[in-house]
């Protein structure tokens, strides 16, 4: 794993497995959002991705994008209500991205949280991992 | 779940190496092992294994087994050279396409003349009980579905005749395209086929299946320096749409007839007799009934079966197959539109999950190999 990408344990997952990293900024509660490693792999042969524009407000369990594989599109999941304040533009160009460095340069979105009512549907890494040995 | 699904001989294999397993037509199969693209590159470079053993495999034996199969086929069976293998169809009454077939004249079997019909496993229920209903009490004809007993797999790719060789005997190079041989297969007894759904050279095994396992490794193994990758249904997929050939349930149905999904070479209505003959020998072309085309789609969404085609804002037709092409590296797709708007050049528009994405009607197939 690159040195560059957060500890999956300092992270909270979504069923639907997004990943969030909830931080600080300017005194705003900032959530970084992504999509886990278990699931770039599971879709492999990724083709496309579609992320909203920077201004766009996003609802807790809400798509706010899709990405897309040879063989199925799904749908990316906002993980919390609020506005997004940054893309990661240089993903949809540089697919890839996303298996490298799925939590790190792979990022997707930063979301300003207007509502935290979504964080408590998110789930721990150890929990995820259950999830994903059951679904797996 | 996975109780009441199929297992072909080689699914504890897939298991083992894997495969990610999904219900296909009753059976499970592997969709991919590591990912499609690097299959479908591997098939188009090297060699791709393919475990095609769901698909149904029908024996037909006796003095009447030919003109019995011409009585379902729509193209001549009876005359058919001994080792030759045809592409057909089976149509209703009303020449709409009951399945897709092919045909093989394999030879004598204890003096009786012997023909192998490989199905769709989609639909080898209906294609059996099909066989069934059209039997004539009088007709001297044995059939046994053969599927169980046997495996049969796909050896594709550039690399796939030379692979053959140091296992298949009489070697497949020697062997023209679409023709068959009873062949001694890794020491056993087998039937060999230069046939395949990828557009590539290459064949197709049918072995015991017990033998079944032991062939597949020695192929995995001979194969690994040939660039030999087990490949899953996924890469299937993506390397006969890539070919332009038509999947029953996407491209062909009993709603659909023969010359609309261009496979009107398939159809021999002259001076014979066979179910739906004359419906088809009525209808002669499709100038009034919706074509398949080949759609090159631009940017990179794919447009996926059931996604609407539309000329001028107004639908004329829908998609029946859609990926993303790994060879092209474009989103390409089958559909069937209007025949007014079915000609090669045409612009047309995809809406693609709300989006009106520009496509153009292009010639089938997309791919074809390198002489």
């Amino acid at each position: 794993m690159a040195s560059n990408e957060f500890n999956p344990e300092d992270l909270l997952f979504a069923e639907t497995h997004e990943w969030v990293r909830l931080s600080e900024e300017d005194g705003a509660k900032v959530a970084t959002v992504g999509i886990s490693a278990f699931a770039v792999e599971q879709l492999t042969d990724l083709v496309f991705m579609e992320l909203p524009a920077v201004g766009t407000q996003v609802e807790a369990q809400q798509e706010f994008g899709e990405v897309e594989s040879v063989k199925a599109v799904s749908p990316l999941y906002s993980p919390v209500a609020g506005e997004v304040i940054a893309v990661n533009d240089k993903v949809p160009d540089e697919l890839e991205l996303l298996g490298q460095a799925p939590f790190g340069a792979g990022w997707l979105v930063k979301i300003k949280v207007s509502d935290d009512a979504g964080l408590a549907n998110l789930l721990d890494y150890a929990s995820y991992q259950k999830q994903c040995a059951e679904d797996g | 779940m996975t109780d009441s699904l199929l297992n072909t001989p080689l699914h504890s294999w897939h298991v083992e190496q894997g495969g990610r397993m999904v219900d296909f037509a009753g059976w499970s199969m592997p969709v991919q092992y590591s990912s499609i693209v690097s299959e479908h590159r591997a098939t188009r470079g090297g060699i791709g294994l393919f475990d095609i053993s769901h698909m149904g495999r029908l024996e037909f034996a006796g003095p009447d087994a030919g003109p019995f199969l011409d009585r379902l086929l729509t193209r001549r069976v009876v005359g058919l050279q001994e080792g030759m293998v045809r592409y057909s169809l089976v149509v209703n009454e009303a020449g709409g396409i009951l399945d897709d077939v092919l045909v093989y004249r394999v030879g004598e079997s204890a003096g009786r003349p012997t023909f192998l019909l490989v199905v769709n496993a989609s639909n080898r229920a209906k294609i059996v009980a099909w066989i069934e209903r059209h039997r004539r009490a009088d007709d001297d004809v044995q059939v046994e579905d053969r599927t169980a007993a046997t495996a049969m797999i796909a050896v594709q790719g550039p690399q796939a005749v030379e692979l053959m060789a140091s296992l298949v005997e009489p070697p497949v190079s020697s062997m023209k395209y679409y023709s068959a041989a009873v062949a001694t297969i890794g020491g056993a007894s087998g039937l060999v086929s230069r046939t395949g759904y990828t557009g590539e050279d290459g064949g197709e095994l049918i072995v015991p299946a017990d033998t079944a396992r032991q062939i597949w490794e020695r192929l995995v193994d001979e194969g690994a320096a040939r660039g030999l990758q087990p490949a899953g249904l996924g890469a299937r997929d993506t390397l006969r749409l890539e070919a332009g050939m038509p999947l029953y349930g996407h491209e062909l149905s009993e709603e659909i007839d023969p010359y609309q999904a261009g496979l009107g070479f398939a159809v021999q209505t002259k001076d014979r007799q066979f179910i739906g003959r004359d419906a088809l020998a009525a209808m002669c072309d499709a100038q009034d009934r919706p074509r398949r085309v080949g759609l090159e789609i631009e940017g990179r969404r794919v447009a996926r079966e059931g996604y609407e085609v539309l000329a001028s804002g107004v639908t004329v037709g829908k998609v029946t197959s859609g990926t993303f092409s790994p060879t092209l590296e474009r989103p390409i797709a089958m559909a069937y539109v209007r025949s007014d708007v079915a000609e090669i050049g045409t612009e047309l528009t995809v809406a693609v999950r709300g989006q009106a994405v520009p496509a153009r009607v292009v010639t089938l197939p997309f791919y074809q190999r390198p002489k």
